[in-house]
């Protein structure tokens, strides 16, 4: 089946093959160029690698069935992932462009799909290096011993702990209250809260720093913030695995359960994973490609990364959970304590009496001899599966389950720093990939003027966008950014991966394609690309979005929020959001989806316009 | 007469033992958790361990008092328990049938807390009074707060980074105007000889029309 829409004039827009030989041999070249390979490699590494490697495929793994879940995970990375990376990087090696450039070369009605690219990449860049700079605070304030979230602040009168701080815990405290200073609700925005303000300038200067010649100081950036990460989980897992219970963790990771792989969610969860996790429909591949030799060997590329981000997940999620067992051991453990010693007081036995080992046997015996006084007790049940399902995800993970971990290791300042460097590391490479995303097509479309240097653009870009960021400084700053991780970031590139699928195959023509791809690589890719591409990628991103659409629509829109007044209170309250949010979603989620049709449309009104006026004129 | 006095003494012990009892008004009750604390290194609770207790707790009371001569009788133990807990009262120095109010003695003991804590090699959390909490320490805040050392140390090499950065790169761009119109003025020479054979290739290159390069040229 060889269905391709009517094309006109592509040959026009893009160089030939003739002309990229030429222009490879003279070395023609205002664009930017890798200075070797491994700069490339660890450019897309990095910008794959992100903080969701750490703190989201772990919580997705444990959920859904451990072990099993690596079975809908390694399959659809190497199905739906590996094809659409490998056409990311071919399309923009072959056509040399960004992603407005691609998109306006192989037909001017789709530009709306790099339009639409650069849109996600800002929101998205938006708010992770808002998370970034959280990372910063967190990183600037572990130079310090005692740890500063170690110890909660005492009252007014000294006389005992403030109460939010005693009924919650001195990290959720720190988090919530000394960083962040959350409000109760995303109405209630409270003013802006200042040392988040610094650490935003912090970040977006530093991001500016190493983005200044564009890919010819971020690539030399990225051989420590692409590799730093991998050597400092490796000292996390040696450290981790002498720990007390952390094989207990990694068990509780890695046990399977088979059932879950006959859910639909399981493999849903999975493919979305997958295709957030290389970064698809962000432009920046395109982008990072497209600064390659004509005849660089892309297959081999995409399946290097594939493999990189195949195995460097399940690696951090093995240190992740290593660490995570000794905590929920550690808190298993001071809560048997804990119920000793209540028993021990209240009956006036000597201590050596009740131990760890006969705890069972002894609180069944005086149960059952003072059913009355022990049950005035409030003797608390300790469940290690409790402790090791709980906040291992997302933000919690890193700054309230993690750092009570490091709390408890010797020489903790030391751990946090490097922990914090680490998931710098991390953010920033990500960074890298979205400013990519959204300078180099502000370019190409002359919003920003192509003749000003590129450290003009890194600027005035940084700026634009830390002005923008201060949104996220205020007291209801954690609800913006969850709001925008959960609506700016999901559906708008699922449905962009869909469209570049459908523009290349059809109306790119995969015929023409497999040409080009057989010009640079020297052979044509084989039938199972080309299934992919023609049919299984595009469908699974189909499924998925439907499913997505369908599950959102019918949920109440409800958030989580820190709120001292609420009676489970340490526990997040769950409050629906206010009506106009409605409004941001669509700005967020529908805006990027819409802007492929409704720019298409533009440009037919425009173009029947002129024709008219022509018409009428002659 | 001498069992007048033995009669006398077991009375005036019956009746200190009066005083002190469980949920004694004027009285505190004390709670170790030696085995807990120490491990390994617990020592055994015994008769003498309990004669230091009552001695430094006379202690704290001379302390408090400013010099009042109180001694280890004046303190007055009951109610232990194989826990490790008890009751004490606390006497007057000079009439043993009085006791020291409550508040006196919880001044007392929170005042000289950290001696009888060392004496037992335990902390606040092992060597409870219950009814007298711990003092708490407030955190030690510094003066200027650690992070914005930090902060003010990462923004000055971000900051010389970019100056360095910019200031390379206007240096650089400079560098390159120079050697073009150094080169262009070579360059007129040898075009005029080669114009001949110039017809075998594609074009000349003619310099003023490549690109002004933008100063990101790799």
């Amino acid at each position: 089946m060889r269905l391709v829409f009517p094309n006109p004039g592509l040959d026009d827009r893009i160089p030939s093959h003739e002309d990229l030989d030429r222009m490879e041999k003279e070395g023609a070249g205002d664009r930017p160029k890798w200075d070797n390979k491994i700069q490339y490699i660890l450019t897309c590494m990095g910008f794959c690698i992100g903080l969701s490697n750490v703190w989201r495929f772990p919580y997705l793994c444990q959920s859904h069935g451990g072990g099993a879940f690596l079975i809908p995970y390694l399959l659809l990375l190497v199905l739906e992932g590996m094809p659409l990376v490998l056409l990311e990087f071919a399309i923009g090696q072959r056509l040399r462009k960004g992603s407005v450039g691609v998109w306006r070369a192989i037909n001017p009605y789709l530009t709306g799909v790099g339009i639409a690219s650069m849109l996600i990449s800002l929101l998205v860049g938006l708010y992770y290096n808002t998370l970034v700079a959280w990372i910063l605070w967190y990183l600037f304030n572990s130079f310090q011993d005692p740890l500063p979230w170690t110890q909660c602040p005492l009252n007014d009168n000294g006389t005992g702990f403030v109460p939010e701080c005693q009924r919650s815990s001195t990290l959720d405290y720190y988090f919530y209250r000394v960083t962040l200073n959350s409000s109760a609700s995303i109405d209630d925005s409270g003013g802006i809260h200042w040392p988040v303000v610094l650490c935003l300038l912090a970040a977006w200067t530093f991001l500016s720093v190493c983005y200044i010649r564009g890919i010819g100081t971020s690539g030399k950036a990225m051989y420590v913030t692409a590799i730093l990460p991998y050597i400092v989980l490796a000292i996390f897992l040696v450290r981790g695995l002498t720990l007390k219970g952390s094989l207990s963790g990694i068990k509780f990771l890695f046990t399977p359960d088979v059932d879950e792989l006959i859910k639909a969610t399981t493999w849903l969860d999975a493919g979305a994973q997958v295709f957030y996790a290389f970064g698809l429909g962000m432009g920046s591949l395109i982008s990072f490609s497209s600064y390659n030799p004509v005849h660089n060997n892309c297959v081999q590329d995409a399946v290097i990364l594939t493999v990189i981000t195949g195995f460097t997940p399940i690696y951090a999620a093995t240190v992740t959970y290593s660490i995570i067992g000794f905590r929920a051991t550690e808190k298993y453990d001071n809560c048997i304590n804990d119920n000793i010693m209540t028993l021990l007081n209240t009956f006036d036995l000597p201590e050596d009496n009740i131990t760890t080992s006969n705890y069972e046997a002894a609180l069944n015996h005086l149960n059952s001899s003072y059913p009355d006084t022990v049950l005035g007790l409030d003797i608390k049940t300790c469940d290690m599966q409790t402790l090791l399902s709980e906040g291992v995800e997302g933000t919690g993970l890193a700054f309230i389950v993690f750092t009570e971990a490091i709390n408890q290791m010797p020489g903790s300042p030391v751990w946090s720093v490097l922990f914090f460097v680490m998931l710098l590391c991390l953010g920033f490479s990500s960074m890298f990939g979205y400013i990519e995303g959204v300078v180099v097509p502000l370019k190409d479309l002359n919003i920003l003027p192509q003749k000003w240097p590129q450290e003009a653009l890194t600027g005035v870009t940084c700026a634009v966008a830390f002005i923008i960021c201060v949104l996220f400084a205020q007291h209801s700053g954690m609800y913006w950014v969850t709001l925008f991780d959960n609506f700016a970031g999901s559906v708008p590139l699922l449905t962009i991966g869909l469209f570049e699928t459908i523009a290349v195959v059809y109306i790119y023509g995969i015929d023409r394609f497999n040409e080009d791809v057989e010009f640079m690589v020297g052979h044509k890719p084989s039938i199972v690309w080309q299934v992919a591409w023609r049919f299984t990628c595009p469908l699974t991103i189909l499924v998925i979005l439907v499913f997505y659409l369908v599950t959102q629509v019918q949920e109440e829109l409800t958030y989580l929020v820190w709120d001292p007044n609420y009676e489970e209170f340490p526990s997040l309250a769950l409050v629906p959001y206010p009506s106009w949010i409605n409004v941001i979603i669509f700005l967020l989620a529908g805006v990027p989806s819409l802007a492929v049709p409704v720019y298409a449309l533009c440009r037919l009104f425009c173009n029947c316009c002129k024709k008219t006026i022509v018409s009428e004129k002659s | 007469m001498l069992g007048q006095i033995f009669v006398l003494l077991c009375l005036s012990s019956a009746w200190a033992q009066q005083l002190c009892m469980p949920e004694a008004s004027d009285g505190y009750k004390v709670r170790l958790s030696i085995n807990t604390a120490l491990g390994d290194q617990a020592y055994v609770w015994n008769e003498n361990e309990m004669f230091l207790f009552r001695a430094t707790l006379a202690f704290a009371m001379r302390s408090y008092s400013g010099g009042q001569d109180y001694n280890v009788s004046n303190i007055v133990v009951c109610a232990e328990t194989p826990r490790v807990s008890f009751w004490f009262v606390v006497t007057a120095p000079l009439n043993s049938s009085r006791l020291i109010d409550r508040s006196d003695v919880e001044e007392a003991v929170r005042k000289s807390r950290n001696r009888i804590n060392s004496a037992f090699l335990l902390t606040d959390r092992s060597l409870e009074f219950i009814g007298i909490p711990p003092i708490l320490t407030a955190p030690v805040t510094p003066d200027t707060p650690q992070w914005l050392i930090v902060f003010g140390v990462v923004m000055g090499a971000v900051g010389a980074g970019i100056v360095v950065l910019l200031v390379t790169s206007v240096v650089e761009k400079k560098r390159k105007k120079n050697k073009k119109s150094g080169d262009e003025d070579i360059e007129e020479e040898p075009r005029e000889k080669t114009e001949g054979n110039g017809f075998a290739r594609d074009g000349v290159y003619n310099m003023s029309f490549s690109d002004d390069d933008p100063v990101t040229q790799m």
